[in-house]
């Protein structure tokens, strides 16, 4: 029972780490980036929202500066990486460094700041899961439709390459360093935004939000992902994954907190999953690998160097 | 069209591995000329033609594409002039993507992108007439995933894509070594037809010196990292594989036996 009673909570906490994991899938899917950055944007974002809230602003003007805020933080990182050469993994271990100062400064040196959901309309908030669970729904929504719209574009379509294959990209005129600095933006300005959702549903910012985010949205991707790249592999039935993923993450959480586990151990369990879910496909080509017949192929053979070593 | 001025390049200078690659390039080609390129391992082939793509800068020496000093232009603006399909067949095309998607990011090569639909209706039209002309039946995979294709078909498809909107000069390096001798047939014939029709400049990189000498109406050699032997026109059609064999024998000084892992007939 106690289970089902948490259920509402875990669903609506889950739709906001999955957005986040959206954001994580852009910078490691499509760019082929693990940007580590995210541990402090998700962070950056709440503190932007519950400051601006608490000053008074209303909840979308803050939603959308917490949004830039995470897409700077981005854009720091892409430079760090592009214009000055740093390795990408550096790049965001530097700027989620940089950002637990610039985040200590704006909380104004605190390290917790509330929200007040009876002095502030929210757009999400735990003491109301039903509506917490339609608002970030709708946004949800929201964003995975720009995101659709924006990879069939021009540009959209240079980004994807950008990550699938950098040397034909720069072939083919596309600027890859500065498509690398633009999906950084949006990846970080997307978990800045769950960062937002997040601070105003738990009604507080902490300095500490976030830490470990990259792995909780690695193991909403790599849950969300198994089963939907079964469905159809496409974007947005991926996209659509990942939310599920990150909901499958926070139901599972709360489960085993239910069954005792302490919240000590949370952070270790996240990490277990996405090192599971990473290793499983490598034991199992590098150990457990049967020999299979070949069947009849439904694309022709891929192209031997039999010819190459012929002709030399 | 390209004019290449005492091209120089060194790589990892001061070390036990200093290797140099260019040696003082020089080479002028005609609008309109499809020259092919001979040579050793390490003659400095790939570098030329990678130098020429602006994949690092060179140490010395101009490159003009067009009247264009593009000597110091990063390799994607300097794309707006160029086709290239590379010997790796994995490397030319975005295995991720559509066969249709790769080819309308190539169609906007040169072109600053913009915020709007990446594909229209038109344009999958054209790439279909485009596909068909392959002769591979890929005009009714537009929507394949390229990554889904054997090593020839994707080469097809990124000389499609290279030669898309007409470039200024076409950089081919060994695009067929990787294949299979019967598809590396059918590829270089593909590239022959579309090099012909669009009358393209084109620099082909080969090991075959049979293919060196069918195709083209240019043949150069190079040799520790320069050209040793410049033949076009009447004197190239005439050339033999052995005469080729004589005039590196003459140039490099040394015979073509030690080589012979390099050169094949």
């Amino acid at each position: 029972m106690a289970f089902l009673y948490a259920l509402p909570g875990a669903i609506a906490e889950g739709l906001i780490w999955g957005l986040m994991a959206i954001g994580v899938y852009i910078s490691y899917k499509i760019l082929d980036i693990a940007d580590l950055t995210v541990d402090g944007s998700i962070c950056t974002g709440a503190c932007v929202c519950a400051v601006m809230l608490a000053n008074g602003s209303p909840v979308w003007l803050s939603v959308v500066v917490a949004f830039m805020a995470g897409a700077m933080t981005g854009i720091l990182t892409g430079l760090l990486h592009t214009a000055l050469g740093i390795p990408s993994i550096l790049a965001g271990i530097l700027t989620q460094l940089i950002l637990y100062s610039v985040n200590l400064s704006i909380l104004g040196s605190k390290s917790l700041i509330a929200i007040d959901p009876r002095a502030n309309t929210l757009l999400v908030h735990m003491s109301n899961n039903p509506r917490s669970i339609v608002a970030a729904g709708m946004i949800i929504v929201a964003v995975i439709i720009g995101l659709w719209l924006f990879f069939y574009t021009e540009v959209g379509l240079t980004l994807k390459s950008t990550g699938d294959n950098p040397d034909m990209s720069r072939a083919q005129g596309v600027n890859v360093k500065f498509n690398k600095v633009l999906g950084l933006a949006i990846a970080n300005g997307i978990v800045a935004l769950a960062g937002a959702l997040l601070a105003q549903y738990k009604g507080s910012a902490n300095i500490n939000d976030g830490r470990g985010a990259i792995v909780i949205g690695l193991a909403a991707i790599f849950i969300g992902l198994s089963v939907s790249m079964k469905i159809k592999p496409n974007f947005v039935v991926s996209l659509i994954g990942v939310i599920g993923g990150g909901i499958v993450y926070y139901v599972v959480y709360n489960f085993v907190v239910l069954l005792g586990l302490k919240t000590d151990y949370l952070k270790m369990l996240s990490a277990i999953i996405v090192a599971l879910f990473l290793a499983v496909p490598y034991l199992k080509n590098e150990y457990f690998k049967k020999q299979t017949p070949a069947r009849i192929q439904t694309t022709p053979p891929a192209a031997s160097n039999e010819g190459g070593d012929a002709n030399a | 069209m390209l004019k290449i001025t005492d091209l120089q390049k060194t790589f990892n200078p001061g070390t036990v591995n200093e290797k140099m690659a260019l040696t003082g390039l020089n080479l002028t080609i005609e609008d309109g000329d499809f020259v092919t390129v001979i040579g050793g391992n390490g003659a400095g082939k790939s570098t030329m033609l990678n130098a020429i793509a602006g994949v690092w800068k060179p140490d010395y020496g101009t490159i003009e594409i067009d009247g264009v000093d593009v000597t110091n232009m990063p390799e994607h603006k300097r794309a707006k002039f160029l086709g290239r399909v590379f010997q790796d067949p994995m490397k030319g095309t975005s295995p991720d993507m559509e066969i249709a998607e790769n080819l309308s990011i190539a169609a906007r090569r040169g072109t600053r992108r913009k915020l709007v639909w990446g594909i229209r209706k038109a344009e999958r039209e054209q790439y279909r007439e485009l596909l068909a002309t392959l002769e591979l039946g890929l005009e009714s995979r537009l929507s394949c995933k390229v990554g889904l294709l054997s090593g020839g078909q994707r080469q097809a498809v990124t000389l499609l894509m290279a030669t898309l909107n007409r470039p200024k000069l076409l950089l081919l390096d060994e695009h067929t070594a990787a294949l299979d001798p019967k598809t590396a047939a059918k590829v270089l014939e593909i590239t022959d037809k579309l090099v012909t029709e669009n009358k393209l400049t084109t620099l082909m990189i080969t090991h075959n010196m049979h293919d060196a000498i069918a195709y083209g109406n240019r043949l150069i050699m190079m040799h520790e990292g320069h050209i040793v032997v410049d033949v076009s026109g009447e004197e190239k059609k005439k050339l033999t594989i052995s005469q080729l064999l004589g005039l590196f024998e003459q140039a490099s000084g040394s015979a073509m036996g030690d080589d012979k892992v390099i050169l094949s007939k």
